[in-house]
């Protein structure tokens, strides 16, 4: 009977509903309300600390809201944690996989706790371990697996039991920029084959252009929730960088002069405006502070989150570091570093 | 039919044709899942175990050091106390529970390690009954404590005890139990601990005094006050106790010795059997298996 609306598989794959955390006196997340649909790859985006993970261990149950509600595939997290847990594949920003054991034997350890039958679990393991690269080194220790490696077998170990919902939880955070990009490609495939409704948080801005739809996270709530293309359009201004010797006096002059509010961030100085190309002829000619050097650039999602934040992401995480150290402590209890 | 079947074709399909996905789906729980949930963090330990050489030699030295070089050393000074038995062999049956309580401790810090390394999640969110998980942890370091203990019972010939079938077939139960009630509590305790410093800190705490006190190296007569309380305390006195009259029982010694020996532990003048010993071992820890239960279920 509590199958029933876990059957439906195309109502929407999650749905939040004013959800809040609190650690002691600290606000992790501020009432966040969104809607994931089913077969959506749907990406959490934010600086370290903003209330990603909160989130995410609320929906898979491992951490109870102190208010607000939240049903994944169907069920609620709350009071229908088992379904829950039945339904969702989860990937850990810390590695969870038994060193000792090798590869086989931790998918293999998976599926014995989760109940597959015993006669799909060969089969089922043979699938998600070719899918990730890995079906070559199934006997070998996880302890001589690289960085990738691991992230790619614990890709596959969420996958074992058929979840409808894949939780990932910073995956590629720490690998180089080749294997996040091959792991990029596994989760796009992976949504393709088998057609199952993704859910990852990521602090990098390039990442969440993989998404379908993103939320932007900051201070506890979602300050942004759309397409990728869609937010970029809907910043429509250019973005200008300049480099110069007097930081202050030229912030200053830029208001004075073209009634532009410009801010520093990461050593430069930067602004937005309708017309990049346009405009960087005017700003040498009338600026009257030499000029190093200008970049001028198209929106990116690092500006959407400008313009809705009022930092760039990498400002927020040294900021929020500060603040946040606490919860995020609590949050990662358990994790390595 | 209440099961998610949302995938068709799901429980039809046997095995994977090319290019089609072979679909599982998760059952709700039963009886049987949590079996076999049990099973795989029994048989985890196991592979662990295995794979491990260097723990099952390091958790052996401490207990060969004290029968053979303390029970050798100290013969001298003991003969004539012993009645003419050697030390070694008084000190065995202690020995034995130490070998197995060392392990089984070094077992249960594994929630520590698992903890540390993160893969306790992947077993705190699966969905079966946390419960499963702790019986399946004190099963799996009861049986690697047991294999400890079934080593140290080979070498029973080497300190004058006789391979008498009943006798070891004997003490392989009582270790087999104690092996279990001590993984219990060292979950109990592991449950609660977050780094592996401080368990280790803590089972030196706990653990060393425990042994130290329940007579594995003295018989529990004639003991300062303080220390026959403490003894008679101390759970750890009501497993090598047994242990002992058993190994006695299957000794030709003279009365004498037997008395001086093994004179059991009393409650005011009342020698409390070997089989009320045992089931106080056995209910202590079904006692810590339910603590650590309750603790277990509680953590988020």
């Amino acid at each position: 009977m509590t199958g029933g609306n876990g059957n439906q598989p195309d109502g929407p794959a999650i749905v939040v509903e004013h959800l809040v955390k609190n650690y002691d006196q600290v606000q992790a997340v501020r009432g966040v309300e969104f809607e994931v649909a089913s077969g959506e790859v749907f990406g959490f985006l934010g600086p370290n600390g903003a209330g990603k993970t909160t989130t995410i261990n609320m929906l898979c149950t491992l951490v109870k809201p102190t208010a607000g509600s939240a049903s994944v595939a169907g069920h609620d997290v709350v009071r229908e944690r088992d379904d829950v847990r039945r339904n969702i594949g989860l990937v850990f920003q810390d590695p969870t996989l038994d060193g000792y054991l090798t590869a086989a034997q931790n998918l293999q350890l998976h599926a014995e706790l989760y109940g597959v039958r015993s006669d799909l679990v060969k089969p089922r393991m043979e699938q998600v371990m070719t899918m990730v690269g890995l079906w070559d080194r199934k006997d070998s220790p996880v302890a001589t697996f690289s960085g990738g490696m691991r992230r790619r077998l614990e890709i596959a170990r969420g996958l074992m039991h058929s979840p409808r919902v894949l939780f990932l939880d910073e995956p590629t955070i720490g690998l180089d920029p080749q294997t996040r990009r091959s792991i990029w490609t596994y989760i796009r495939e992976l949504q393709e084959r088998e057609r199952i409704t993704i859910f990852m948080t990521t602090h990098y801005m390039d990442e969440a252009e993989w998404c379908d739809r993103i939320a932007i996270m900051d201070h506890g709530q979602i300050v942004a929730l759309d397409a990728p293309e869609t937010l970029k359009a809907a910043v429509g201004t250019d973005r200008v960088t300049i480099h110069t010797d007097d930081d202050d006096a030229t912030i200053a002059a830029l208001k004075q002069r073209f009634d532009v509010d410009a801010k520093r961030s990461e050593g430069a100085v930067t602004f937005g405006v309708p017309q990049g190309e346009q405009f960087v002829p005017r700003l040498f000619a009338e600026l009257g502070i030499p000029i190093k050097a200008v970049n001028v650039s198209r929106p990116t999602l690092d500006d959407v989150f400008m313009s809705y934040t009022g930092s760039t992401i990498r400002d927020a995480e040294e900021d929020q570091s500060k603040h946040r150290n606490r919860v995020m402590m609590q949050m990662m209890s358990g994790g390595r570093r | 039919m209440s099961t998610t079947t949302d995938r068709p074709g799901a429980e039809t399909a046997t095995g994977p044709t090319p290019g089609e996905i072979v679909r599982v789906t998760v059952p709700k729980r039963s009886v049987g899942s949590e079996l076999r949930a049990i099973k795989i963090v029994w048989r985890r330990e196991l592979i662990r175990y295995r794979s491990d050489r260097l723990r099952m030699a390091t958790t052996l030295v401490q207990p060969l050091l004290f029968l053979f070089v303390l029970g050798s050393g100290l013969q001298r000074l003991s003969s004539a106390g012993t009645h003419g038995v050697s030390l070694k062999t008084f000190i065995y049956p202690g020995i034995l529970c130490i070998a197995v309580m060392f392990t089984a401790m070094f077992s249960a810090a594994s929630i520590v390690w698992d903890r540390e390394f993160g893969f306790l999640r992947e077993m705190m969110v699966a969905p079966v009954r946390r419960s499963s998980i702790v019986i399946g942890k004190c099963l799996g370091g009861a049986s690697v404590a047991g294999i400890q203990g079934v080593i140290v019972i080979c070498l029973a010939g080497l300190v004058g005890v006789p391979y008498a079938p009943l006798m070891i077939l004997g003490i392989f139960v009582l270790q087999l139990l104690l092996a279990f009630s001590i993984t219990a509590f060292g979950v109990m305790i592991a449950i609660r601990i977050k780094q592996m410093q401080s368990f280790m800190g803590v089972m030196q705490m706990i653990v060393t005094p425990m042994f130290f006190i329940s007579g594995a190296l003295f018989p529990p007569s004639g003991l300062p006050g303080w220390l026959a309380v403490l003894n008679r305390l101390d759970p750890l006195s009501y497993a090598v106790d047994p242990m002992r009259r058993l190994v006695f029982n299957h000794l030709s010694i003279s009365p004498a010795a037997r008395a001086a020996l093994d004179p059991g532990i009393t409650w005011w003048g009342w020698r409390v059997p070997s089989l009320l010993e045992a089931g106080m071992v056995v209910v202590l820890g079904l006692a810590m298996l339910g603590i650590a239960i309750w603790q277990f279920s509680r953590t988020e």
